[in-house]
This record gives structure tokens, sequence and C-alpha cells, in this order.
């Protein structure tokens, strides 16, 4: 059973969001997503400043079985990047929902969140794969 | 249902993700194929393979029959356990499978075959041997192991009694020997040093369970793929099918011309196929980042290509592959990756040999 903490929110494509408090974003994948994908060989993060439109493909997850692209859960500027993960790229797997964040985005709108999926939303798309 | 191993409950114990593998229940991994991948090149990993299918060729006319039916030459061989590496052709000169044939004596032969193909290739061998005085028994009452890496022969000498290691101690590459109830042959598919051991199926438990508690990784179907990958060992349906010669896969060293009188199924095609030129098959490396990945289009100076098997090499750090391409072939190539043309390097289609590369 893959964890999915509830005190995130998440998207259909399986990026989860989490709210700093300060109207920006830490954006990952869910453990269920790295679970699909295996070990993660690189990570192409998005540049920092780079402005993306909610569902915009802005970064990709490469892994030793596919190559995947990450959407922007919501519209707004990247304000920051896991650079850690250009040497680790399986902390993606390790620790997905913690050290193996993504990017960081500055919302537009940040009511577009409740556009996103809580925690048993999500339960129930990863039921459906 | 899928088929399963004798294996299939200690797969589950072990946590291994099961994956359908050409109708078997196959491990993918057992966590990481990366870290498992690195067991095997570092010190020693375990793998079943039970699902392949092993045949027992036995009569008069054994030598004659393989003679026949295989494009290397078993009279090649000579020592008693001797493997040769060698393939199945149709009359096209297309390979319906490749394989390992073990020599006992001339009237006594092994073949270890794939399991993807194990219908077609029990067809195909038996209707052939229908014309010679031989038969042909599939041995389902076996099952088998790869144990793979630089200290699989310290893991085994854990495993036998003093005497019956001693029996094997020291055997060269490419041979097999019946040390009890174990057939234990120095053959694999990594790369790397060890040993793919046949024993009847109600023992292979036991004999994996002993490796476990000697500390050997258990290892899936990610790792084999990325270590015979790195090794540029071919794998039957991606890298060469019926539809593919083997001098457009790599494996013309594998097809024996001389005696020239010898007669064997796919001769004529493969000597006009000689003559007219075929597709090559070549390794890739692409040191940026990114995978290459089977199915991608590779350019080179003879025209338009395709890889047959990509991936991530954990040992490299970087991106190999295998392409059929048209000659000729310069020393670089460009593949279409997400749409855009990346240029790559053009090397010989192998790239680890005993934990370190060899481009």
């Amino acid at each position: 059973m893959s964890n999915i903490p509830a005190e995130l929110k998440y998207a259909s494509t399986h990026e989860w969001i989490r709210d700093e408090g300060d109207g920006t974003f830490t954006v990952g994948i869910s453990e269920h997503a790295q679970e699909l994908l295996g070990d993660m060989v690189f990570v192409e993060l998005p540049e920092v400043g780079a402005t993306y439109a909610a569902g915009d493909d802005c970064a990709v997850a490469e892994s030793v079985k596919a190559a995947s692209d990450i959407y922007a859960p919501i519209a707004g500027e990247i304000v920051a990047v896991n650079e850690d993960l250009e040497d680790a790229p399986e902390t993606v797997n390790n620790d997905p929902y913690g050290d193996g964040w993504l990017f960081r985005i500055k919302a537009d709108d940040a009511s577009e969140i409740e556009n996103l999926l809580d925690a048993n939303g999500y339960q129930a798309v990863v039921d459906e794969d | 249902m899928a088929n399963r191993t004798p294996l299939y409950d200690a797969h589950v114990a072990a946590g291994a993700k099961m994956v359908d593998f050409h109708g078997w229940d196959m491990p993918l991994n057992y966590g990481s194929q990366i870290e498992e991948h690195h067991a095997v090149r570092r010190d020693a990993g375990v793998f079943d393979v039970s699902h392949m299918t092993i045949v027992d060729v036995s009569g008069d006319q054994a030598q004659a029959f393989l003679r026949y039916l295989l494009a290397n030459d078993v009279a090649k061989l000579s020592q008693p356990g001797k493997a040769q590496y060698t393939s199945m052709l149709n009359d096209n000169g297309g390979v319906i499978d490749d394989l390992i044939v073990y020599y006992f004596d001339d009237t006594n032969y092994r073949l270890v075959v794939n399991s993807a193909t194990r219908e077609r290739d029990l067809g195909w061998i038996n209707k052939v041997a229908s014309e010679f005085e031989v038969s042909v028994k599939e041995r389902d009452d076996f099952a088998m192991v790869a144990l793979q890496g630089p200290n699989a022969a310290a893991k085994l000498a854990q495993i036998l009694d003093a005497q019956q290691f001693a029996n094997i101690d020291g055997m060269k590459p490419f041979f097999g020997k019946q040390v009890d109830q174990y057939f234990i042959a120095t053959t694999g598919y990594t790369g790397e040093k060890g040993y793919e051991i046949i024993v009847p199926a109600a023992e292979i438990v036991s004999l994996w369970d002993a490796l476990l508690q000697a500390d050997v990784a258990p290892c899936g179907l990610g790792a084999r793929d990325t270590l015979r990958l790195e090794a540029g060992m071919n794998l039957y349906g991606q890298d060469m099918d019926e539809n593919v010669s083997p001098l457009a896969a790599n494996m013309g060293w594998s097809v024996a011309f001389e005696p020239s009188d010898r007669d064997f199924i796919g001769r004529a095609a493969l000597e006009a196929q000689k003559a007219a030129g075929t597709e090559k098959l070549v390794g890739l490396v692409m040191e940026e980042r990114g995978v290459l990945r089977h199915g991608q289009k590779v350019i080179v100076d003879g025209g338009e290509g395709i890889i047959t098997s990509g991936t991530f090499s954990p040992t490299l750090g970087f991106s190999i592959a295998m392409a059929r391409v048209p000659q000729p072939v310069g020393d670089s190539a460009e593949v279409e990756m997400r749409k855009k043309l990346v240029k790559v390097k053009v090397v010989k289609p192998s790239f680890v040999r005993n934990g370190t590369s060899v481009l």
C-alpha cells in the first residue's frame, strides 16, 4: 500500500503539492509514481524564474524504465529547484515527499490549489491504476 | 494464470515486484534494480532462470542432427562439458532462437533455449528431429539459477562441500559439469564470472535459500537486462528475431561456414546475405543526460536504423544502446530523442566486462 500523506494536495498526473504558507508551493511526485517508474537516473528540472500555466510540462523524471513528463499543478513562477537531485536522483525514490522534492512554485492564484485532489481523491486515482 | 517457477514463493518472501514475462510471473526487482546491478558487478547476485527451457538431445544421430539444426558447428566440441553459443535459423536465415549447447559425448547434448520462444522452439526442434535417429526430451523436471559476480566462486564454495567444489574449482569459462545433484556451468548473461546451476526442481528452493544465507543478492529481470546490455549480449525478440539475420545481429562469429560441406538450415540464405552485405549491430554511447531507448530512430552514414536495446548504464553512469543500422557506419550517429536529434558515439557493442568499462 503506497503512502499518501493527508496534508498534501495531488494532481491526477501523480504530482504532490505542499502549501508553504508564503504564497509558494513545493512540488514532487508521489510514492506511487516513483514505484511505477522504478529507479530514477536523471531528473531534468525547470529554470528558476520560468513561468508555467497549470498543466504545462515543466520537468522530466527519467527512470530505468521510461522518461516521464512532470506537469505544473498550478500556474506560477519557479522560485527554487532541488539541485541535490543532479547527483542523487535516487532521492526521489527513497524520500519522495521529503528530500526528493522537485521544485517550488510561486502561485499566480493560490486558490487554484482548491482544484487539486485531496488524499482520498488521489487514493481513488491510484486504485484505478 | 501465468506460469510460476518453483521459486515464486521465495521471490514474494524476498519482497519482489512480480511482473508478467512472456507468460511467467517473474521478479522485476526486489527494491532497487540499480543496487542489484551493482551487487553483480562488485560482489555476487543470483537470478531465477527456471523459466528457461532445457532440452536433452540423445541418440546415434545426435551430432548429425545438431550439425543440421544449428548455425554453429557442434563438431567443434570434443571436451566433455564444453558449451557453445549458437542459434537455430529458419530457411530465410532468420533467427528462431539463440541458445547454448552443452556437449557430453557425440550422442548426448543439452540445449538451453529461451522461455519466450519455448513452444515454437520445441515445435521446430521436434519437426527437424523427426528426420533423424534422436530422442528430444524437455527437462521441465529441472530448475535453474544464475549465480554471477566477482565473488561467485567464493559464495559457491560456502554452499558446496569441499569435494564438490574441488570438482569445479578453476573450471574454464563455457564448461558444464555434473556434480552430484548439481549441473554447474561457467556461463552467464552478465559479463561477470559466475555459474548457471541446474538442479532437480524440488531442490531449487534450498539452493536459493543457501545462496541468500551466504549474502548473495537476489536480482530481478531489471538488473538482468542492464547487465546483459552492458556486456553487449543480445536479447531475443529485441536485438534479433526470426526476421533478422545473425549477420545483422553481431552473431556472425557464432555461425560456422566452415567446413563448407556442412549443410545447416539457413546456410544458403546466409551465404547470399553475406555476399550482398547486411545491416550491422553497433553499440551507441551518449555521455550527456538522457537515456537511449528501444525503438528510437538512428541515423548513420548508410541511412536510417533503429535502437534495438537502450538503457542507462549503472556501471558507466551514462546511457548505452545497441542499434541495427545500414552500412557504412562512421564513428558517430544521430538519435531522435523526444523530437530532437542528439549526436552519439558509435562503438563495438560491448561496454563493460568484469566490472570495468571496455570503451
